[in-house]
């Protein structure tokens, strides 16, 4: 069961990577990047059960804090006027399907 | 009681890995941000829940069940932080979400 | 891919994806340090570079092909090299008949730390661990003397009010937790600290969390408040303070009569002057460390008045 798991895991983060790399807009790159980040807290705590060293489960935690450091701070940057979404260079989302 | 405790956590197991699968389905098949960021962050912060309670009852003893109540909890109060901010951030720099104005898929009217 | 922004949120998932091969070969502590700088304050730095240079990409100038055959050339020579190299991880290589075997064997007995990472780290190599926090030291000062922060004491603590009216309103929920987390961020730097020699973790790790820990308040809070918490010459100090601490502890086993960084004859007993020695070491890289990202974070976000 801990293997099927991991599989399951490892499909939804290949998923994820698809929709960072088509994403049209910034948002769903950093959507998909929190989405990876949560799954790979999941995915090292399984891969620590499943090769028998709960050790990995401290690289769980800091990883975690981590995800939510840098998405606070990817949205942060983005609040600068740097980053305005602008509604004619990337296509809008109603064009997209 | 130990068979127990292991069934119940591995049917934890299971459904936590069926919502974060319906989760990563969602991200690629949703027509918009707004849609795909709902689905993420509702699935996620269950799923994730589910295979810690999950882990938790396989493995009851000691310093690791105390480390993974304590990811579950940082996972809980965290997760869905994040997914406000993005919405957040997102509406106020002028991401339009999806209104279904223009396609009228059947219903009442003809 | 021209958004810049877009590459680093790859660079990102790109770290990730390392810290889980590291994981899935079973290197506990490298997977640690990977998953914290690669993947956390890396991608924080690039952004607030990026938030200074801008956010696409120049387009090229020229189309670089000479040198793309150069590369190629010289890749093809140095896989033609190793070729003769034994496979990889065998048990006849060098490595794994010498120097492994005696760190595995007499690691327990010579430093009596169960994590033999961190006695390679910082017992057997320590000369390596002192030219990396010089190095580290070295980067905040370079970014200390092309970006100086401006001296204005009175000014901070006027931005800092006002600010703190601006974020009361915009990111209430935001602002609840941070103030949650803050703690238990901390504390869990600290764990991390003290409890390398017995599992993953370490001085580097544990700066790096105390750094993130700083620069989540400083983005939620906004700039001068961090600044008045903490304070541009504590910060200074701190980072001058963890290279002194480990070169000291070098210069004291001078003294005492054994060579530069032999613990054996900190104490008494040479496993207990193991123990000191990696203790006092740990806690001057951890500190360095910590103080650099801070100066760093600082210095770049100061310089375009990014709240």
């Amino acid at each position: 069961m801990l293997i099927a798991a991991t599989l399951a895991i490892l499909v939804v983060m290949a998923l994820g990577i698809i929709r960072g790399i088509v994403g049209p807009t910034l948002y769903d790159r950093i959507l998909a990047v929190n989405m990876f980040g949560t799954k790979t807290v999941l995915l090292i705590s399984l891969l620590g059960f499943v090769m028998g060293r709960p050790d990995f489960l401290d690289i769980a935690v800091v990883y975690a804090l981590i995800n939510f450091i840098s998405v606070i701070g990817v949205l942060h940057f983005s609040d600068s006027a740097v980053f305005k979404h602008d509604a004619d260079t990337t296509e809008s989302a109603k064009e997209e399907s | 009681m130990d068979t127990i405790l292991n069934m119940t956590g591995a049917l934890c197991l299971l459904l936590g890995s069926f919502l974060c699968l319906s989760g990563g389905v969602g991200i690629l098949r949703f027509p918009d941000f707004y849609t795909r960021m709902h689905a993420v962050g509702v699935t996620d912060t269950l799923a994730a829940a589910m295979i810690l309670i999950g882990l938790m009852l396989q493995n009851p003893e000691g310093l690791v069940l105390l480390k993974l109540l304590l990811i579950l909890l940082m996972t809980i109060f965290i997760s869905p932080v994040a997914s406000h901010a993005l919405a957040k951030a997102a509406f106020k720099n002028d991401l339009v979400p999806l209104t279904n104005s223009s396609e009228d898929k059947g219903g009442a009217e003809s | 891919m021209r958004d810049l922004f877009a590459v680093i949120m790859m660079t990102g998932i790109f770290g990730l994806l390392s810290a889980s091969f590291f994981v899935v070969m079973d290197a506990v502590d490298v997977a640690f340090t990977e998953a914290s700088v690669g993947a956390g304050i890396a991608t924080l730095l690039m952004l607030t570079a990026v938030t200074l240079t801008g956010r696409s990409e120049d387009s090229e100038r020229h189309r670089p092909l000479w040198a793309l055959i150069v590369v190629f050339i010289t890749g093809g020579l140095l896989i033609y090299g190793t070729l003769d190299m034994p496979y990889f991880g065998t048990a006849q290589a060098p490595v794994h008949v010498h120097v492994a075997p005696r760190y595995i064997h007499d690691s327990i007995q010579e430093t009596g730390l169960p994590n033999m990472v961190t006695s390679v780290l910082a017992s057997y190599r320590g000369f390596d661990t002192l030219g990396e926090v010089v190095v580290i030291f070295a980067a905040g000062m370079g970014v200390l003397s092309l970006l100086r922060l401006e001296r204005r004491p009175g000014f901070d603590q006027i931005m800092a009010d006002s600010i703190f009216y601006l974020m009361h309103e915009r990111h209430l929920i935001l602002r609840i937790v941070t103030k949650m987390l803050l703690p238990f961020i901390l504390l869990y730097a600290l764990y991390v600290q003290f409890h390398g020699d017995f599992g993953p973790g370490g001085g580097f790790q544990a700066g790096v969390i105390f750094a993130a820990a700083i620069i989540l308040y400083s983005m939620v809070f906004g700039l001068p408040t961090a600044r008045r918490v903490v304070n541009r010459t504590f910060v200074r100090l701190l980072a001058a303070f963890g290279v002194l601490l480990y070169g000291g502890v070098g210069v004291v086993s001078m003294l005492k009569g054994g060579n530069f960084l032999d613990y054996d004859v900190l104490a008494s007993d040479p496993v207990a002057g193991q123990h000191l020695g990696i203790l006092l070491i740990e806690l001057g890289v951890g500190c360095t460390v910590a103080a650099v990202m801070v100066i760093i974070f600082f210095n770049f976000s100061d310089r375009k008045n990014i709240l």
